[in-house]
């Protein structure tokens, strides 16, 4: 490398090796990076169709010589989570019976909420719009004790409706969060307009608002079913065994003491509980990313 | 009528305040009173003072989640923070596949923690996943058992960490050498400034405001950790792998010892603000300007 770089100087050809050689080194590092990022999901992908003989035998990275669908059928409906062994379907069903409507609820309120700290404001609406945000950054730890009960006198302890209300309470801060900072794009002078023929603050939310908001719609609830799908702490402190989501039956699939270890099963269990986020991901990557960032950088 | 319509944006935004108020600073009081007094399987609500804390700084097990919190925040945040600028200087350099590679990156984000953590359970542990392969390629004598050596096991949670992470990373940072203006750059480049110069001198300076947002955004994962060392150590081997998160849990909810968990919750909390609450401020403080 040395040796070019230092007599390039106007020399045209050197020049052009030069860069087709960084050229090159560039798109094999990044090759380099892709497989770093893929390794996992392909070791996952390759044990789950293999079965256990092979693996004990065989070489992680190998590809299946037999594949089997074995583990899958196993994870899906008959691995052991503790004393129960129905796979990971009926938390998979829990898991949907949870987010959806926890996605609903909170993408909901977040717009409203959002609506009239962007456009009606009164004398403190800008302190509310703070202490949402900071609530969005507590460590959910703190509340988790008091949190459980309160559960229990609401009578809702170990129940998919109370994780339902304990998802939709935390994650107010961030679905109005978004809102408001795509609503104060919107200029102030349609809202405005539409005041003075008449229109009062539910008919400017409907008819002008709504029709506008599909963009952060998705952004939103991409955010909070990734979020909702994917935790584990609220999960594993506020169900009990019938109610769990997924992600706490996959741990417990995973780190069941009985037996012998399958981890065929357990990837496929990991796999299994990864694809509706993943799905989101590849179908809408784009408003995922756009989340992401809004949720970090503007909050 | 006239009433109603002048108070309906205060009486929409009433529930959801009322919500944030008690379940987020009612929650943040009740901890805190707690995390004063003798509480043991039960709350109790007759303040003693600080023994809780006291406590909680003689425990040893403490000690060794605050340490590891160190370990673990200053690697993964200084790990991904350095892949993560690096990538995006890479994907910079109008990568004809970049839409795809920036899809591989960025895909563990969407994992959750469970996963990633239950993926990297197998590839690190010693019997069958990368020591075996390595032992395999005819290299004997090679050892990688990390997972299990107490002193080890916390970088494991880094690498697993920083894998899931580090995208999410450079998509930030991309998005940040995209919004340096390019009269600039180019201005630069007719100079005949070479290009390492050009991002060292000119264009990673200008992207302070994104360096901040992405340790806020690390550290404050740091902070959070608890699904990942769950998944992937349990905490152990003993409680080598503890982060206060998991400390906090064990107290509460397998130790039954309300006190202590209070107490470490709110230490988590008063690291959690000293970092975002200024941050935060400045924030909010110059939207209004």
């Amino acid at each position: 490398m040395t040796d070019i770089t230092s007599e390039n100087t106007g020399r045209p050809l050197a020049h052009a090796v030069r860069n087709i050689l960084l050229r090159w080194l560039l798109l094999a590092l990044l090759g380099l990076f892709a497989l770093y990022y893929l390794m996992p999901l392909f070791v996952m992908l390759t044990t789950s169709l293999k079965s256990l003989e092979e693996i004990r035998t065989g070489s992680l990275v190998a590809l299946p010589r037999e594949v089997t669908f074995d583990a899958w059928a196993k994870a899906w409906s008959g691995a052991c989570t503790g004393i129960q062994c129905e796979g990971v379907r009926p938390f998979f069903w829990n898991s949907i019976l949870l987010a959806v409507p926890a996605v609903f609820l909170s993408t909901l309120f977040g717009a409203v909420n959002g609506y009239v700290i962007a456009h009606w404001r009164f004398r403190g609406s800008n302190l509310i719009f703070s202490l949402m945000l900071f609530g969005c950054f507590i460590p959910f730890q703190v509340v988790l004790l008091p949190m459980a009960r309160v559960l229990g006198i609401m009578g809702l302890a170990g129940t998919i409706p109370g994780l339902i209300f304990v998802h939709v309470v935390y994650g107010l801060g961030f679905t109005t969060l978004f809102f408001r900072n795509y609503y104060v794009t919107i200029p102030q002078e349609l809202v405005k307009a539409a005041k003075i023929d008449g229109a009062g603050f539910f008919r400017i939310f409907w008819s002008i608002f709504l029709p506008l908001s599909l963009p952060i719609v998705v952004v939103t609830v991409i955010w909070q079913f990734t979020q909702i799908w994917n935790d584990f702490l609220f999960g594993v402190s506020f169900s009990q065994s019938g109610t769990q989501p997924v992600t706490v039956a996959l741990n417990n699939i995973v780190n069941s003491t009985t037996g012998v270890k399958e981890y065929n099963v357990d990837m496929a269990a990991a796999i299994i509980a990864a694809l509706p986020t993943m799905l989101v991901y590849v179908i809408a990557g784009k408003y995922f990313i756009r989340g992401l960032t809004a949720g970090s950088v503007k909050g | 009528m006239a009433w109603l319509e002048k108070h309906v944006p205060k009486m929409v935004l009433a529930p959801s305040f009322a919500v944030i108020l008690f379940f987020v600073y009612g929650f943040i009081g009740w901890t805190a009173w707690v995390s004063l007094t003798r509480s043991r399987l039960l709350p109790r609500y007759d303040i003693v003072g600080f023994i809780q804390y006291q406590r909680l700084f003689d425990s040893p097990r403490w000690d060794t989640a605050i340490s590891n919190l160190f370990i673990f925040g200053f690697l993964f945040i200084v790990i991904s923070m350095f892949l993560g600028l690096f990538l995006a200087i890479l994907l910079d350099q109008k990568i004809r596949t970049e839409g795809m590679l920036r899809t591989i990156y960025l895909y563990p984000m969407a994992l959750s923690l469970i996963v990633t953590g239950t993926a990297w359970k197998w590839i690190l542990n010693p019997g069958l996943g990368i020591e075996a392969v390595v032992r395999g390629w005819g290299f004997e004598n090679f050892r990688f058992d990390w997972l299990i050596n107490p002193d080890y096991a916390i970088y494991t949670i880094v690498i697993a960490g920083v894998w899931q992470a580090s995208g999410f990373v450079m998509a930030l940072f991309l998005a940040g050498l995209r919004s340096v203006d390019d009269e600039i750059i180019k201005a630069a480049q007719v100079d005949g400034i070479p290009t390492l110069r050009i991002y060292s001198a000119i264009i990673i300076p200008s992207m302070a405001p994104i360096f901040l947002s992405a340790f806020i955004v690390l550290a404050h994962l740091a902070i959070k950790s608890f699904d990942l060392v769950i998944a992937l150590t349990g905490g152990g081997p003993g409680y080598a792998t503890d982060l206060p998160a998991t400390y906090m849990y064990a107290l509460a909810f397998s130790r039954g010892d309300i006190g202590q968990a209070a107490s470490s919750a709110m230490v988590m909390m008063m690291v959690v603000f000293a970092i975002v609450v200024p941050y935060l401020y400045s924030e909010l403080r110059a939207k209004n300007d």
